[in-house]
């Protein structure tokens, strides 16, 4: 008999996905700072290392490149790691190793090997945090053939997302956002179900309006939408892209909000305008808005909420795009 | 209070086989006249490889090479000490390595033509696909280390970089994790005086290169790299401190980089004939011939024969390389995931 689904938020999610996956495949391990005896400066890994040991959750020295490149090395190998970098703007220490090695294993061997592995990292602004813990850098790694991207919104979502990204076979770099951590509730049920990736979810139909966005953007975007026949999708993977169920909203609806938290240029918004612009640009009736962080580096907490997207400038968009 | 000393370290080079052929029997290892006359065999093989890659090159039929002319024992030498199950992870520099792996020498010309299907290393073989950007592979080969730990297996992980790969970050950090977690890995630098144009002393103020171990919690050792069976040696010693759960070891091979650094290099802009010609008398093929020849085990006709048979090799590699039909365009697409994305499902149909 499965267990009753209990409310949790996405800390214990993500912390009963890491659970199962490790009870289900002796593969799976955990490596990164923090994350055996403290549990993870979130939690997220808290009371795994009591369970599984400290072979399987390792603390590691404080290394992100040394983390990801050890990390892959393992994949390579065999075995299933999650790695966590602490914040996302410590990953970029980490790139080299994530663009240069996980994402082209597969394509250097021509498949002679593949790099199984899962780099959890939390990101977005919103919990007052000092510099280089607010980043929003998902479109870098959408720029990487090879590295899948992978950024839930609720409980459920990154349960089920996270068991998918373990058992994938390719490289996948997780989101999590910080503000969302605590944020909200959902009922989780307590067994054994996946959320696939490369697949978007319509959390909310409508006629007039395509609202697209994704991770803590998403709870935003749902709330301006209110009093609006909006359709809001919430992408959940960046890469590859459900361009699938973006085009068959446009074509019902004619009108797209993009929402995201990275700064405007270059952002992933740019690629879903694109895409939209290439494919479905005979259905459009208006077009297509962008409300998004600004070209600046993200804030120290004094100015952290003029950054971030409000409610009211999502409005404007949806307003602008109805009206035109 | 006095200032006291709280930790030294002694740095070793060990050196068996000298210039002249002779050698330190108390060091000398285990090694019957078959093995020797094997090592020596693929001391050719290598060079005669080396040297068609440059003529194919110099063709158009090769592309971009970094030749190894100068480092044959510090490759061989290690390599003959490995076990096919160990997992070596290469950089670009390491074509004795592969050859004495028993890797299809076929392959490595498809490589360096620019075919990566030359990079399928056979089912029975663990290496990795050649790391072009320096020392990034360090902390690849301790992770594969702690993963063999983690299941058990009895092998070793050991990674192959230069002198200048003792200057990126990445080393650091993949000794660190190895020393920390007491990986069975084995770190062998070439240390071949040269990375491009910079010289050794422009990669790091240590005395050598070695000590850099001790800092991480594990042992470093300097060996004479044009010595096979120094280099054989020390593998031989650090993989069965490896695999008996002691912990990672480091073996700088001290060698010279004979030729440019790549077909495209000049290192006629940067270095001296003289310095060059100094490491001539130190030649690793010349060292063993002179040893064996003492022994008995080399003459002229033993010479001919294996340097006919590496021909014939090399020749049939050359050939078989040459019959390969080219790739796929779509390959390109193909292998960057397990399945194709819905976009690179509409992009392929472009072949």
């Amino acid at each position: 008999m499965p267990e009753e689904p209990k409310r949790i938020n996405m800390v214990q999610a993500i912390n009963l996905a890491l659970r199962e996956e490790m009870q289900r495949d002796g593969n799976v391990i955990i490596l990164g700072e923090d994350v055996g005896t403290d549990g993870g400066v979130f939690r997220v890994t808290d009371g795994l290392m009591k369970e599984f040991g400290p072979e399987r959750v390792m603390d590691t020295p404080l290394s992100e490149s040394g983390i990801v490149g050890t990390a892959i090395g393992m994949a390579v190998y065999g075995l299933r790691p999650v790695a966590e970098i602490q914040f996302m703007g410590f990953i970029y220490a980490a790139l080299d190793q994530i663009y240069a090695h996980a994402a082209r294993i597969r394509s250097r061997s021509r498949g002679r090997y593949s790099c199984p592995l899962v780099v959890r990292t939390p990101y977005g602004a919103g919990i007052k945090p000092p510099e280089l813990h607010s980043e929003s850098a998902e479109a870098f790694f959408c720029h990487m053939p090879g590295v899948k991207v992978v950024v839930p919104s609720t409980p459920y979502n990154a349960k089920g997302l996270l068991k998918s990204s373990i058992r994938d076979p390719d490289p996948v770099i997780f989101l999590e956002s910080t503000r969302l951590y605590r944020l909200i509730k959902e009922e989780v049920p307590a067994d054994d179900y996946t959320v696939p990736l490369g697949k978007a979810r319509i959390v909310r139909e409508g006629r007039d309006v395509t609202v697209i966005s994704w991770g803590s953007m998403l709870h935003r975007s749902l709330q301006a939408v209110e009093g609006i026949d909006a359709e809001v999708l919430d992408l959940m993977t960046l890469n590859p892209l459900d361009e699938e169920t973006i085009f068959k909203s446009v074509r019902k609806t004619g009108r797209v909000v993009i929402v995201h938290e990275a700064p405007k240029t270059c952002g992933f918004g740019a690629e879903i305008s694109a895409a939209i612009a290439e494919d479905a640009m005979l259905y459009l009736k208006a077009p297509i808005m962008r409300v998004t962080g600004y070209d600046a580096v993200i804030p120290l907490p004094r100015l952290e909420d003029y950054y971030m997207p409000t409610i009211s400038r999502v409005r404007k968009a949806l307003e602008e795009v109805i009206k035109y | 209070m006095p200032e006291s000393i709280i930790e030294s370290i002694n740095v070793k080079r060990l050196e068996i086989l000298d210039v002249n052929g002779d050698v330190d029997s108390s060091l000398m290892p285990a090694l019957s006249d078959n093995e020797i006359k094997r090592m020596y065999e693929l001391l050719v093989l290598a060079r005669t490889f080396d040297e068609r890659a440059l003529h194919l090159q110099r063709e158009g039929r090769l592309g971009t090479y970094a030749p190894i002319l100068g480092q044959e024992a510090s490759q061989i030498g290690s390599a003959f000490a490995l076990e096919k199950t160990d997992w070596v992870f290469p950089s670009f520099r390491e074509m004795g390595v592969y050859i004495a792996m028993g890797y299809p020498i076929h392959m490595l010309f498809q490589y360096w033509g620019g075919d990566e299907r030359g990079l399928i290393t056979p089912s029975d073989l663990n290496i990795f696909p050649i790391c072009i950007p320096v020392g990034t592979h360090i902390p690849h080969a301790a992770g594969a280390a702690i993963a063999a730990k983690h299941k058990g297996d009895k092998v070793a992980a050991v990674a192959y970089f230069g002198d200048g790969g003792t200057s990126k970050g990445d080393f650091h950090e993949g000794f660190n994790m190895a020393g920390v977690f007491k990986a069975p890995a084995v770190f062998i630098c070439q240390n071949n005086q040269w990375a491009i144009s910079v010289p050794r002393q422009r990669q790091s103020a240590s005395k050598t290169l070695a000590q850099k171990a001790f800092s991480y919690g594990f042992e470093g050792i300097q060996v004479d790299g044009n010595d096979i069976f120094a280099v054989y040696k020390a593998t031989k010693d650090a993989l069965k401190k490896a695999k008996s759960g002691n912990g990672p070891t480091f073996i700088e091979c001290f060698t010279y980089r004979m030729t440019h650094h790549t077909t495209a290099d000049d290192a006629t802009r940067y270095r001296k004939d003289d310095e060059v010609a100094s490491w001539k008398p130190r030649d690793p093929v010349l060292r063993l011939k002179l040893f064996m020849a003492k022994k008995g085990l080399w003459t002229e006709q033993y010479q001919k024969e294996t340097e006919d048979k590496a021909k014939v090799i090399i020749d049939k590699a050359v050939s078989e390389e040459e019959s390969i039909k080219p790739p796929f365009p779509g390959d390109m697409i193909s292998y960057t995931y397990e399945k194709l994305t819905p976009r690179q499902a509409k992009q392929i149909k472009d072949f």
